[in-house]
């Protein structure tokens, strides 16, 4: 929602320049260079090494993992994230602080933390370790606890990026469809969610490089089992471990291009939005 | 179609929102729910819509008790404050919406959709803005489109929810007529909901007066302005100035103003009195007496409108027809032509017998 507003009042031009400065000596020193040294490092023998780190049979898995468990884990984000969104701004009722409050939890716990709680929960000494093991049910250690943390660490996204959009929009359109004869499902497909479509999209893009790039949580709950329950992050730090640093820095550099690709988008969906906005205006 | 509200109670937490209010309209009637803001009118009005519920008593609308059905298969169209119009879709869009989302087996064609859109949008005067967004036309345009909107779905009640509120004054006029020719011309009952007393009063066959949950007042605006029911009334409508006074011997005394006592049937005691501007008489004194003096000088059409001042005391009248011109300064005194007068207990006093209309010309 970022409209041109102009200042109220202008800075002179000594101190804009010094703050552009300064962000821009920020940026580049937090950002940019460890980023090239990722690129620099996997390519420190030449592109051969690199490439055969990648299309190496476990970086593969990793990385087939990491997708798997994203596709589940943002879906089902994105349905729980407008439900919590769509109860919080759209409707009163009694606990909804509790529930605004429960939402942030995932971005205020450290994420270790949530894998502890499944592996206390689901774990072999767990609370229903017992139960799940007589029938047969694996969760720690495999990908039903892999997509649980991973679910539990990116729930926040989608929820947080709607909530503050949906409030400011009101229910006044959702009332005016209900008395015009809509559904509650008609109200949404056709009010509400044109309404909130470019946040939404935003929302499921970062909520989907948090979910690759998921790392304590994961880490917890998976085990590191190779071939099997290795995410790409996991894939990533055993590799630097066993000093294999071409290979490292190799899959991080794919990892990281998968997260510039996906912040690349959410740009693009922004610029196109405002300039929609802006042509309405 | 008829609309009968029966007892009707609605609590938001401790707060009493509207307190058994009954109401009954007739068909093709146009009624206002006249009010401050905080008097339960919108409230009432979100009720008839089907966006809230009574905790008690009963609605009826064409005879049947809506309190089952829900919002969507109630057939009201309202016509939403800030009018809601669905922002990302066309003029036309909006219009259609209430015949789109209909079961398929009720639903129109497209063409046969496209036909009523386009009547209706002739209906409202505005088929040249079909394709703009709702943000590209301006205020008046909008509640044209919230209007048609709303009489998409051929309802037979109409709701208004503080439809003018957002036009500058010179549109509102026009807007106002235009709709109650419109109410008239389609022969539905409407329900207006204002804080606005001019407009309830020009518009509505009979207004609705609320306060603080409670119906004060029905009637028409002629039987508002000649017979308030209590001081609420009596000062919310018409422009009344309230005064205190006594009643002492069968007359009318003003408290510590320079207005001689007039004759008022009525008990002994202190009262409240209520004046129109069109009923206080200023004439210039030529006197340096402890009289008014005048405060501000605005002049009208009709009649030149003066204020005037005695103490702290300020009193709107008129200048005396055949009186010579006044200046801000001026000594004048005052007849008090016509007056309401109420039991200083208020709403609480039988309200025949404490009212005293005062006739003196």
């Amino acid at each position: 929602m970022t409209t041109a507003i102009r200042p109220a009042a202008s800075d002179s031009w000594p101190v804009r320049w010094v703050l552009i400065v300064f962000a821009a000596v920020l940026a580049t020193i937090l950002f940019l260079l460890p980023l090239a040294a990722i690129v620099a490092e996997a390519l420190r023998r030449g592109w051969e090494p690199a490439l055969a780190a990648i299309v190496e049979e476990d970086s593969l898995s990793a990385m087939r993992l990491t997708l798997l468990v994203a596709a589940i884990a943002v879906p089902v984000n994105t349905i729980g994230g407008i439900a919590a969104a769509w109860a919080i701004a759209k409707c009163d009722f009694v606990g909804k602080r509790l529930l605004t409050t429960l939402i942030e939890l995932p971005f205020s716990v450290s994420p270790v933390i949530s894998g502890l709680v499944y592996v206390l929960l689901f774990g072999a000494q767990g609370y229903l370790g017992p139960w799940l093991q007589s029938h047969d049910i694996q969760i720690i250690f495999a990908l039903p606890g892999l997509v649980l943390a991973t679910i539990f660490v990116t729930f926040p996204f989608v929820a947080r990026t709607l909530i503050p959009l949906m409030q400011e929009q009101g229910r006044d359109e959702e009332e005016a469809a209900v008395t015009l004869g809509a559904t509650g499902w008609q109200t949404f497909r056709r009010v509400t969610l044109p309404n909130i479509k470019w946040a939404l999209l935003a929302g499921i893009l970062l909520c989907n490089a948090r979910a690759m790039g998921e790392f304590g949580a994961v880490s917890v709950v998976s085990g590191h089992i190779r071939g099997q329950t290795n995410t790409m992050p996991l894939h990533i730090e055993i590799l630097y471990n066993e000093y294999m640093f071409v290979g490292a820095f190799a899959v991080a550099a794919l990892l990281a291009l998968l997260g510039l690709l996906t912040l690349a988008i959410k740009t693009l969906l922004e610029t196109l939005t405002d300039r929609r906005m802006g042509a309405h205006a | 179609m008829t609309v009968e509200i029966e007892g009707v109670m609605r609590h938001f937490g401790t707060a009493v929102a509207l307190d058994s209010i009954s109401l009954t309209l007739q068909q093709g009637e146009f009624a206002a729910l006249l009010g401050p803001s905080g008097s339960g009118k919108t409230t009432l009005l979100r009720i008839l819509a089907g966006l809230d519920f009574p905790d008690a008593g009963s609605v009826r609308i064409a005879g049947t008790d809506v309190a089952a059905v829900p919002a969507r298969l109630r057939g009201v169209g309202v016509v939403f404050q800030h009018y809601a119009l669905f922002r990302h879709m066309t003029v036309a869009e909006n219009v259609a919406f209430g015949l789109r989302v209909r079961p398929r087996r009720h639903r129109p064609d497209n063409a046969e959709i496209d036909r009523r859109v386009q009547r209706l949008l002739e209906l409202v005067q505005i088929p040249e803005l079909a394709a703009r967004y709702p943000q590209q036309v301006s205020g008046g345009q909008r509640q044209r489109v919230a209007l048609a909107r709303a009489l998409a779905i051929e309802p037979q009640l109409l709701l208004l929810d503080e439809p003018f509120g957002a036009l500058d004054a010179l549109v509102r006029k026009d807007v106002r007529r235009w709709v109650r020719s419109l109410h008239d011309q389609l022969g539905i009952t409407s329900i207006l909901v204002t804080h606005d007393q001019e407009e309830a009063m020009e518009m509505a066959d009979r207004v609705v007066v609320m306060d603080r949950g409670r119906i004060q007042q029905i009637g028409t605006p002629r039987a508002l302005l000649d017979a308030p029911a209590n001081p609420f009334v009596a000062g919310f409508v018409g422009d009344a100035t309230r005064l205190e006074g006594q009643i002492r011997d069968g007359r009318l005394h003003f408290d510590g103003l320079p207005i001689d006592p007039i004759a008022a049937p009525g008990a002994d005691g202190p009262v409240a009195i209520f004046v129109r501007r069109s009923d206080v008489v200023i004439e210039r004194s030529g006197a340096a007496s402890e009289g008014f003096h005048v405060a501000l000088v605005r002049p009208s059409n009709d009649a030149t409108h003066v204020v005037i001042r005695h103490g702290a005391i300020m009193l709107d009248g008129v200048l005396a027809e055949t009186a010579a011109a006044v200046k801000r300064g001026d000594q004048c005194r005052v007849r008090i032509r016509r007056c309401a007068v109420f039991g200083a207990t208020g709403d609480i006093i039988a309200v025949e017998r404490a009212r005293a209309l005062v006739d003196r010309d």
